[in-house]
């Protein structure tokens, strides 16, 4: 049988980085093939050569034995190539129906619209192709992203970590639509860094690691320990997770905190209320888009809100003080946009050092010392391992994992009381991820108070003493890590707290 | 009754330009791209088109000529903004200088002969009904055009497939190129044609508004077009509504200066700017209807990715 | 067979480039120079001489270097005070009208200060140019930061505004009774106007003014913690908000720095060359200003040389429309082209073009 899809030696190099060493794969027609690897692995960029999204420097991609030139993504879906990305190629402003009209030939909303409809039945994952974008949740967004790609009647399948999104129950809904494709003849090329996952769903797996292949494997036959190694290489540190010792009293105090949101796509947040103590990590679980941001940017300042009293920190309310004055009280903050919203992407790690630790003596009679930023900043790149040439090079030229460990190293240097942190090792490759977790442990063990709110939930069960869930801009009551498990913070990721509204939350459980 | 007639047709005949240029801009931003270059574009066509009437071409080429000079014009505005990723605020204003400055270089030989203005349409029957007549049938075309050019903007933009691909690369240029758009070469075409528009609404100030060349004729028009754009909150609609009030606010002003007012005429002539302050001030009020049509990804730079 | 086929692909460079910095505007003022030569070729006229009246004569008497400082301190004072605004992402694009306000206040205060020998009339009208080009940006600037009103349609519509306003006083209230009727002022009294350095040549002592404001402008956007601040707002406004930077003392900053500098430099154009009002009082240096903060890329020194640069495409227009009759527009279309050649070659500095492999 000829394969559907076979990539020959392809490789791609960016400015400073090899993202794809000559890789190559094979995938029949039916099999669920997984992608395996750990971020920054190239396993997106990989994906991007096959859909035609970015071009390969060397290399060969045949579909059904025919060799494919002049790639594009227009080519690839002539091909009957299509690809469900990470972060959803949809529009917020225009309906679903138009969303999809968009990428199938003709014009006809009102047919395209039925087509959709009784195709999203079928599988199992029922849409209103008139809805507008922005009023559907993450879940719903997926929904829309594969149905889009089903009216093609694909032969292959892309899906680029497309339960990172998903609760732990909604995975298991969409395991048995991509089984049911399967079964259908279509071809499924699955990326992703979760191994349980790979285990349950994938016939092979091609494993990468710095944009190499490292390996290949049947995963329901391979353990996972072989799989990690193959993946990750040396061998993890081990974190180290004392027991906390609390504070007496709440660092970080919330309470009945309530706020519309702040534009047309968020999301209302409802009568939140929890405590965060020295000493202690607690963390914010959640679908994203449930009013995370939206939390985070209420504590950290960058959004006032009229009740100075809905948010205290060491007992003082600060609800209406902005983000410099909630600094002075012993705050920091991790914002989960790097680039641009943590670091000023064209200045320099100097510059950047400025942004939150003037206070600290680098500013004086209003003009900026250099020399201190200068060596703030080299402080911060050899105490963290930041891969950068020295202070003077701009934000924009580190990766995502090193300009992460910046920004986690110069809020950590603000020796803060209270540290707030948003995806902390989100796109981080895994031995960066590993250090930021045990700083973060190390500082709370310090007895700092600090909160992370994270879509991962295995990096909140690793490091968190305590668990809260959002959902739907409400909070659920604490959790003690060690009392609760996956199963209970899946079901509050889709309704939070007990009782709490669950209408037609498309997440909830189906069947 | 002649007063209201010679106000109403006035206000519409003022308008027109207006409407012009500022659907011209309205596509450009609906996909994303501010070009702030109106004035300039103006003035290249009206000079442009000035000299084709002043040079014996037929009218209607010479209005075509001005469209083109316009489009050409908006293609500079294209190329640094587009290709070479300059800011567009510093392209437009470029743009802005350059035209005024190309305009009065072309104008220089026109002396204050005046031309013959593009005719009015004489529609038989319906031009001679009284009132009627000429309220609404005898204008020159250009004004039908105009009002052509809604209908056919507003259909393309809310109608069809490609004022959706337009409005949603306005929203996000990366979004589709991700689903294979050439999300360059549309915003060069969404461009080629705001400039055609101003093109166009200068070539009807030259020759058929004020048939007599005088240096930066369009006297602010173009900045008014872009605060139209702005005004209307991105709807083709409030674009028209807009325009038609500010030309009756040139036109008053006008008929308050030739009834002799007994207020400086400097300040009958201010009050255009003035409303357009004013009515800006009140527009950006309300943040949560600017957002509701207001194309995302506004004056932001893109580059496909390679 | 195997036709070579040279292409090339542009790619970000991992670091802006620091020799394409300084070499994108002199690449920039070549190419306008060839546009230049060709475009006089077109009409008829020797590039060479035409080139050479037009940058070289001007400059070639001492009569003409002053004229060349007086023309370019204005143009740099005004440039220093929008850049402050710009790197912030604040577009005060309606210098023109903030210098004719400061020109027409310290007019005011010249022709009508009771004293006119006083030796404070200087100094008072000093504050009046620049307290009326603050006041006239403080508009735009109260309707950005409350209202959340565009600045730049704003500040541009007030420049209208401001030059209908000067030409009612000109030809009303303000007319010099005894001036033949002419659309002017009075003169104003010596007291309030700046000495030449030489009475055979115009340039005064307002320009140590613009010295001391480049000097201040370099030591507030490089040095001072407000000028981070306000780069940090203008380069990436949610990182501005993060660390509690306020959006609208960036606003009020630049617009306040445009509006005063716009008003001394009206003050100054007024107490020095003109020595009254009239319906125009600027060539255009609102405008050209913008293009000098540009051409300097908002960097002080960088606008000393821009604002040299473009008085002296003023003075060659001047001249070769004198000495070759040659159209005076050719000065602004100058100025767009070269503002269109800067801003593409500045590019280069943070892309590069790749030569890619061969295919046969």
């Amino acid at each position: 049988m000829t394969p559907r899809l076979e990539l020959h030696n392809i490789s791609k190099r960016y400015p400073g980085v090899v993202a794809n060493d000559d890789i190559s794969l094979s995938i029949m027609p039916g099999e669920i093939h997984a992608v395996l690897g750990e971020n920054g692995a190239g396993k997106s960029t990989l994906m991007k050569i096959i859909y035609g999204a970015a071009q390969a420097d060397s290399g060969e991609i045949y579909c059904d034995g025919k060799l494919i030139e002049d790639h594009n993504p227009a080519v690839s879906r002539a091909l009957g190539i299509e690809m469900v990305y990470q972060h959803f190629a949809l529009f917020e402003s225009v309906s679903v129906v138009e969303n999809i009209a968009l990428s199938v030939s003709g014009f006809d909303l009102a047919g395209l619209a039925r087509r959709i409809t009784e195709l999203s039945l079928r599988y199992g994952m029922p849409i209103d192709p008139h809805r507008s974008v922005h009023d559907l949740s993450v879940g719903e967004r997926q929904r829309v992203e594969i149905v889009r790609c089903l009216l093609q009647a694909p032969k292959l399948l892309i899906l680029d970590e497309p339960t990172s999104v998903l609760t732990p129950q909604a995975v298991l809904k969409l395991f048995e639509t991509l089984r049911q494709l399967a079964s259908e003849g279509c071809s499924i090329l699955y990326i992703s860094h979760k191994l349980e996952e790979v285990q349950q769903l994938c016939d092979s797996a091609t494993v990468l690691r710095n944009g190499r292949v490292t390996g290949t494997a049947g995963p329901k036959e391979t353990t996972a320990l072989e799989l990690a190694r193959m993946m990750v290489g040396a061998k993890l540190p081990e974190m180290h997770v004392d027991p906390s010792v609390r504070s007496a009293q709440p660092v970080l105090q919330v309470r009945g905190l309530s706020a519309p949101a702040a534009d047309q796509y968020g999301t209302d947040l409802q009568e939140i209320s929890f405590d965060v103590h020295g000493g202690e990590i607690v963390g914010l679980a959640g679908v994203s888009g449930n009013g995370q941001a939206e939390l985070v940017s209420l504590l950290s300042g960058e959004r006032l809100h009229h009740k100075a009293e809905a948010i205290r920190i060491d007992g003082q309310p600060v609800g209406r003080l902005d983000p410099a004055w909630r600094r002075r009280l012993g705050m920091a903050f991790v914002p989960e946009e790097r680039l641009g919203r943590g670091a000023v992407p064209p200045q320099s790690l100097w510059e950047n050092t400025v942004l939150t630790t003037h206070r600290r003596g680098l500013v004086r009679k209003g003009l900026v010392d250099r020399a201190k930023a200068m060596a703030s900043a080299s402080g911060i790149i050899d105490r963290f391992k930041v891969k950068a040439n020295g202070p003077q090079s701009s934000a924009q030229s580190l990766s995502g994992g090193n300009l992460q460990k910046y920004i986690v190293g110069r809020e950590i240097a603000l020796e803060p009381k209270l540290l707030l942190v948003s995806q902390p090792t989100w796109g981080v490759d895994v031995g960066a991820a590993a250090f930021i977790r045990q700083t973060l442990v190390d500082l709370s063990r310090a007895g700092a108070a600090v909160l992370i709110v994270s879509e991962e939930l295995d990096e909140l069960f690793e490091i968190c003493d305590r668990l809260l869930v959002i959902c739907r801009g409400r909070v659920s009551g604490p959790l003690v890590r060690r009392e609760t498990d996956r199963e209970e913070v899946g079901l509050l990721m889709t309704r939070a707290g007990n009782g709490a509204a669950n209408g037609q939350d498309e997440t909830k459980l189906q069947g | 009754m002649e007063l209201f007639v010679a106000i109403f047709t006035g206000t519409i005949v003022a308008a027109t330009p207006l409407i012009l240029a500022a659907l011209g801009e309205l596509v450009v931003e609906k996909a994303g791209v501010l070009n702030l270059g109106i004035e300039g574009m103006m003035l290249i066509g009206a000079a442009f088109a000035f000299w084709a009437v002043f040079s014996g071409l037929p009218m209607p080429v010479a209005i075509l000529i001005g469209a083109l000079a316009g489009a050409a014009a908006s293609l500079l505005f294209g190329v640094l903004a587009l290709s070479f990723l300059t800011n567009q605020y510093a392209a437009g204003l470029a743009l802005a200088i350059f035209g005024s400055g190309v305009s009065a270089f072309i104008g220089r030989g026109f002396g204050s002969t005046p031309i013959e203005a593009l005719r009015r349409v004489h529609i038989p029957v319906l031009s001679d009904v009284p009132v009627l007549g000429p309220l609404f049938f005898r204008y020159d075309p250009l004004v039908y055009l105009a009002l052509l050019m809604f209908v056919l903007i507003t259909l393309f933009l809310y109608r069809t497939k490609g004022g959706l691909i337009l409005r949603t690369i306005g929203e996000s240029p990366e979004t589709s190129h991700a689903i294979g758009y050439p999300v360059v070469r549309i915003r060069y075409l969404a461009v080629l044609f705001g400039g055609l528009m101003a093109g166009l609404a200068g070539a009807y100030l030259s020759v058929a508004y004020t048939p007599l060349w005088v240096e930066n004729m369009t006297a602010g028009k173009g900045w008014i077009s872009l605060a139209l754009v702005v005004f209307a909150t991105w709807r083709p609609l409030r674009v028209l509504i807009g325009a038609w009030l500010f030309g009756g606010m040139t036109i008053l002003q006008l008929q308050g200066q030739a009834l002799g007012l007994a207020v400086p005429s400097e300040l009958l002539s201010a009050l255009p700017y003035l409303a357009t302050i004013v009515v800006l001030v009140i527009i950006s009020q309300n943040r949560q209807m600017l957002a509701l049509h207001f194309p995302a990804s506004l004056a932001k730079p893109f580059r496909p990715p390679s | 067979m195997g036709r070579m086929k040279l292409s090339f692909r542009v790619e970000q460079r991992p670091e802006p480039s620091a020799l394409m910095r300084i070499a994108a505007p002199v690449i920039a003022t070549v190419l306008t120079l060839v546009v230049g030569s060709v475009l006089f070729a077109v009409l008829g006229y020797n590039p060479l001489t035409t080139l050479a009246a037009f940058f070289v004569a001007p400059l070639d008497s001492v009569n003409g270097l002053s004229e060349w400082l007086l023309k370019a301190s204005p143009l740099v004072l005004i440039a220093c005070g929008l850049a402050v605004g710009f790197r912030a992402n604040v577009w005060n694009i309606g210098a023109e009208g903030q210098f004719t306000m400061g020109a027409i206040a310290a007019c005011g205060v010249g022709l009508f200060y009771p004293n006119p020998d006083s030796l404070l009339l200087l100094p008072l009208m000093f504050l009046a140019g620049a307290g009326a080009g603050m006041a006239w940006a403080a508009i735009p600037a109260f309707l950005r930061a409350r209202m959340n009103t565009n600045e730049i349609l704003v500040t541009l519509m007030l420049t209208y505004v401001a030059t209908l306003f000067l030409s009612w006083l000109v030809h009303g209230p303000w007319r010099d009774p005894q001036g033949f009727n002419y659309p002017q002022t009075a003169l104003l009294p010596p007291t309030a106007m700046f000495e030449p350095f030489d009475y055979s040549y115009r340039l005064n002592p307002s320009i140590f003014i613009t010295v001391i404001a480049v000097l201040g402008m370099w030591i507030f956007t490089d040095r001072s913690f407000l000028g981070y601040k306000m780069s940090v707002s203008g380069a990436a406004p949610l990182a501005a908000r993060y660390a509690g930077f306020r959006q609208s003392a960036a606003v009020w900053t630049g617009l306040l720095a445009g509006g005063a500098a716009a008003g001394i430099a009206g003050m100054a154009e007024l107490a020095g060359p003109l020595g009254q009002l009239s319906p125009q009082v600027s060539p255009g240096y609102g405008f050209a200003a913008i293009i000098v903060a540009f051409i300097g890329r908002l960097n002080a020194f960088g606008i000393v040389l821009g604002g040299l640069l473009m008085s002296l495409l003023f003075l060659g227009g001047e001249a070769v429309q004198m000495n070759l009759g040659l159209p005076a527009a050719l000065t602004r279309i100058f100025q767009g082209i070269l503002l269109f050649f800067l801003l593409a070659a500045d590019f280069f500095i943070f892309y590069r073009l790749r030569r890619l492999p061969e295919h046969g």
